[in-house]
């Protein structure tokens, strides 16, 4: 019975942690498909950010530092996708794309150049981390209390502000933002940058609290699973955050489950649970998942004399 | 330019000038506009008046050119900008967020604040106050999407209103509204002019200019051609002056010859989602050489009676039959087969469902008969067949510019309506499902248009017209009918029929 109640509660605890970067990342891609610019670069950024925070926290000895860092990089990639896609009105889906392979390609020489360890940041010690606030073997560290406010502040935002009014109407119909005298461009903008430092915050975490340093690829497409996190939310905070926890338990089960013998069936193949979140994506896309609630505008350049 | 009236000008405009790549859409521009007086703006389908607005909105830039409010001269950036110089402005095609209520349509730009909790309690005090005033009542909670064109147009006006415009703009705001509702618009508009509000109105309808209008502007091919004062003129010199010609709106029709009948339903009802009837019971009968009119007050059911009809939602109950088809509940059919069956449908929201605004007008003439044959062989499209067959129908429905190329949003919109108006008609259907056929044409288009409906009705073919303009219904149809509340309440020979007798059936409902 304990040990239920203890496999229970680590399974929960797990699950949080490896929730947390996909929530931040997914409120972060949120904030910029409801303007209506696709973010397939999440993943980029969030790679960026991760590689950043580990290099400078590992440099300064300062784990704020890395998290500073880490928000910086993940700007500067979010102001490049939206100077591509906002003001030169780019494809947005290719920008992103080329971010994903800019921050694979750059982590990598970087790390390499600047530490000479095949593309890994030194280890980190504890004073170079974040560490968790109340309970050491669940691993809460402060990053996964900002994951969890950041779920009601997306929806405050976006629900109930003059701002987040302005946001849905841009996703939804630009020129009607436009002709009420309001800025498109500016708007967008600002969307964009709310989802570098989300992306940002998601990217610190992966690489100085939940592990000890950066690795390459470490972000293993989790800022994909972000996206589809979004999608099955039908672009909604409350829905999104249960989809990263639905695929976070899937994950924490993942981990659990490996090496152990279930009865009558045996081992269960690793390999098996680790892409059960790809074919759930799969799956719901496919059958559940109406087509109609996309911001309508979402991935059109905004032309002014259309 | 100099002004006929002595009084302040609110608004000038000195040698605007706008081109679109090889469109030049607006040539040297100048006059102006006097301080709390209506001014109507009339001119052909493409005459650029819309742009003319555009740019005084600041939403296009001018090229050349200079623009005063209040003898001021001002930089007309963006709508910010026209906006603080109290300027508002209705669009001929609505600047509605669809999946917004109405009052966050109508806070959007002007919330009152950072959170929306405060804006909009007072947005809803001042919609409360507005509907009182004019008499301009909607659900401030409905969704756009939901509401019927007239409706979203009574948001577009509050929208205006709501945020205290000292100078009015209006694209064509009677082109979607009933005769009692453009009444009520008038008022709202002469009562404005009383408050020293300064009303620019663009309208094809040169009886309302007539009516409600201090002064005229006559545009044509971009330029300014006259400016004459309302009293000192007629609607028979306006029209020549818009068009260069003598126009003649009376048709001289020969009496139907009926064939047998091509569409008919029986007991037709629908029920949307949310258990609201939309249809109740109709019962319609069209043959073939003969032009049936549906007149009423809209959103009585004729959206969705052409929905039902065309094929794009089925029926709840009752049977419809379709060129020797029948078709219920149980046998649904869509566009596609309707249109195989010699169906051809133009819809009434041209922009929405009658073409695709980023396709070319090449695309556009050819929309839903993409996979025949002469413009599509071996899954194919034969693009030289595609465009030889939009330039064939632009230049029969003298349709401006005649470029295949353009984009199909780049029209004005009384082209985009030739447009699809001409794709329909040339595929020479059985029956033709015709909305709203002339909204936001000028009056040289509607003569044309009329005269090739009645032409297609002498070659047989079964026209059903919706339209909200009952003029345009007593000059088509050989047999009206009426509807309300989603029947059709009332049948009348078209020989019987005048406004009034329509009016008080419509009423009497
Ligand atoms: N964005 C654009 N790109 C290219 N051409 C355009 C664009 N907007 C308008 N035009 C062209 O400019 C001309 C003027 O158009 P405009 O919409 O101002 O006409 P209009 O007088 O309002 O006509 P209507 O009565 O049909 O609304 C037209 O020939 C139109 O095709
Ligand atoms: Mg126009």
């Amino acid at each position: 019975m304990e040990e239920t109640l203890t496999f229970v509660t680590l399974t929960l605890a797990a699950t949080l942690r490896v929730a947390t970067p996909l929530v931040l990342c997914a409120m972060g891609g949120l904030f910029s498909e409801k303007s209506g610019i696709i973010d397939v670069g999440l993943e980029g950024k969030m790679l960026m950010a991760a590689f950043f925070a580990a290099a400078t926290a590992s440099l300064t000895g300062s784990a704020w530092a890395g998290v500073v860092a880490a928000i910086v990089a993940a700007e500067a990639l979010a102001l490049l996708h939206g100077f591509a896609c906002i003001t030169h009105r780019g494809n947005q889906v290719v920008s992103g794309i080329a971010l994903n392979i800019l921050a694979a390609g750059l982590t990598v020489v970087l790390g390499t150049a600047w530490f000479a360890r095949g593309g890994q940041t030194p280890p980190l010690n504890d004073g170079e981390r974040l560490k968790p606030i109340f309970f050491p073997v669940a691993g809460d560290n402060v990053l996964v209390y900002v994951a969890l406010l950041s779920v009601p502040f997306t929806w405050w935002l976006i629900a109930r502000t003059r701002f987040g009014l302005r946001l849905r109407a841009v996703g939804e119909m630009p020129l009607a933002v436009d002709a009420a005298g309001v800025s498109v461009a500016w708007l967008r903008y600002r969307a964009v940058l709310l989802c570098g430092l989300f992306s940002g915050l998601a990217g610190a975490y992966l690489s100085i609290a939940q592990n000890a340093g950066f690795s390459r690829d470490m972000t293993a497409g989790q800022g994909f699973i972000a996206l589809a996190a979004i999608i099955f939310g039908k672009w909604r905070p409350f829905p999104a955050f249960g989809a990263c926890l639905v695929f976070g338990l899937l994950d924490a089960v993942a981990i659990r489950l490996q090496g152990v013998k279930v009865p009558g069936i045996g081992e269960v193949p690793v390999q098996l649970i680790q892409a059960l979140p790809y074919l759930l994506t799969l799956f719901l896309l496919a059958g559940f998942i109406g087509n109609a609630v996309a911001p309508k505008a979402a991935g059109v350049p905004y032309e002014k004399e259309h | 330019m100099q002004s006929l009236t002595a009084a302040a000008a609110a608004i000038e405009l000195r040698g605007i000038d706008k081109s679109f790549g090889a469109v030049h859409a607006v040539r040297g521009v100048s006059l102006a506009i006097p301080r709390g007086s209506i001014t109507g703006i009339v001119g052909e389908n493409g005459a650029g008046k819309s742009t003319l607005m555009s740019i005084l909105y600041g939403l296009y830039r001018a090229d050349a050119g200079q623009i005063l409010i209040d003898d001021r001269p001002v930089d007309m950036a963006s709508p910010r900008d026209a906006i603080a110089h109290g300027i508002g402005m209705v669009h001929q095609h609505f600047m509605l967020v669809d999946t917004f209520t109405v009052l966050e349509n109508l806070v959007l730009g002007a919330e009152g604040g950072p959170l929306l909790a405060g804006g909009f309690a007072a947005a809803r005090a001042e919609l409360t106050r507005l509907g009182q005033e004019y008499g301009l009542t909607v659900d401030p909670d409905a969704r756009i999407a939901d509401l019927s064109v007239g409706e979203q147009q009574r948001v577009e006006i509050l929208k205006v209103l709501f945020r205290g415009a000292r100078m009015l703009i209006l694209d064509e705001p009677s082109a979607v509204l009933t005769p009692q509702e453009t009444d009520r618009l008038f008022e709202i508009l002469k009562s404005l002019r009383a408050r020293g509000v300064t009303v620019v109105l663009i309208t094809h309808k040169l009886r309302e200019i007539m009516a409600v209008a201090d002064r005229v502007i006559v545009m044509r091919q971009g330029a300014v051609v006259a400016e004459r004062r309302t009293t000192e003129t007629s609607t028979g010199e306006l029209a020549e002056l818009m068009v260069g010609r003598k126009i003649r709106l009376d048709l001289d029709k020969a009496p139907a010859v009926h064939g047998q009948t091509m569409l008919a339903a029986r007991d037709l009802s629908l029920v949307d989602r949310r258990g609201v009837r939309l249809l109740n019971g109709v019962d319609l009968e069209l043959r073939a050489g003969e032009i049936v009119g549906i007149a009423g007050v809209s959103g009585n059911g004729q959206t969705e009676l052409l929905q039902v009809l065309s094929g794009i939602r089925p029926p709840t109950a009752g049977q419809l039959e379709v060129c020797g088809r029948v078709i219920d509940p149980a046998h649904p059919i869509d566009p596609a087969e309707m249109r195989a069956l010699g169906l051809a449908h133009v819809p009434e929201d041209r922009l929405r469902q009658g073409l695709v605004a980023a396709f070319e007008a090449s695309e556009t003439s050819i929309l839903g008969y993409q996979d025949q044959p002469p413009y599509c062989r071996n899954h194919l499209l034969d693009v030289p067949a595609v465009d030889k067959h939009c330039a064939e129908l632009m230049r029969r429905f003298d349709v401006r510019p005649q470029t295949p190329g353009l984009r199909s949003s780049h029209f004005s919109g009384g082209n985009q309506q030739k447009l699809i108006l001409a794709r329909e008609m040339s595929r020479l259907p059985k029956v033709l499902l015709v909305g709203q056929p002339t909204r936001g044409v000028d009056i040289g288009a509607i003569e044309f248009i009329h005269r090739e409906l009645v032409k297609s009705r002498d070659v047989g073919c079964a026209i059903l017209v919706v339209s909200v303009e009952l003029e345009e219904i007593l000059s088509l149809a050989d047999r009206i009918l009426v509807m309300s509340g989603g029947r059709i309440i009332g049948e009348v020979a078209a020989d019987q029929a005048d406004e009034r007798v329509l009016g008080r059936m419509m009423a009497d409902a």
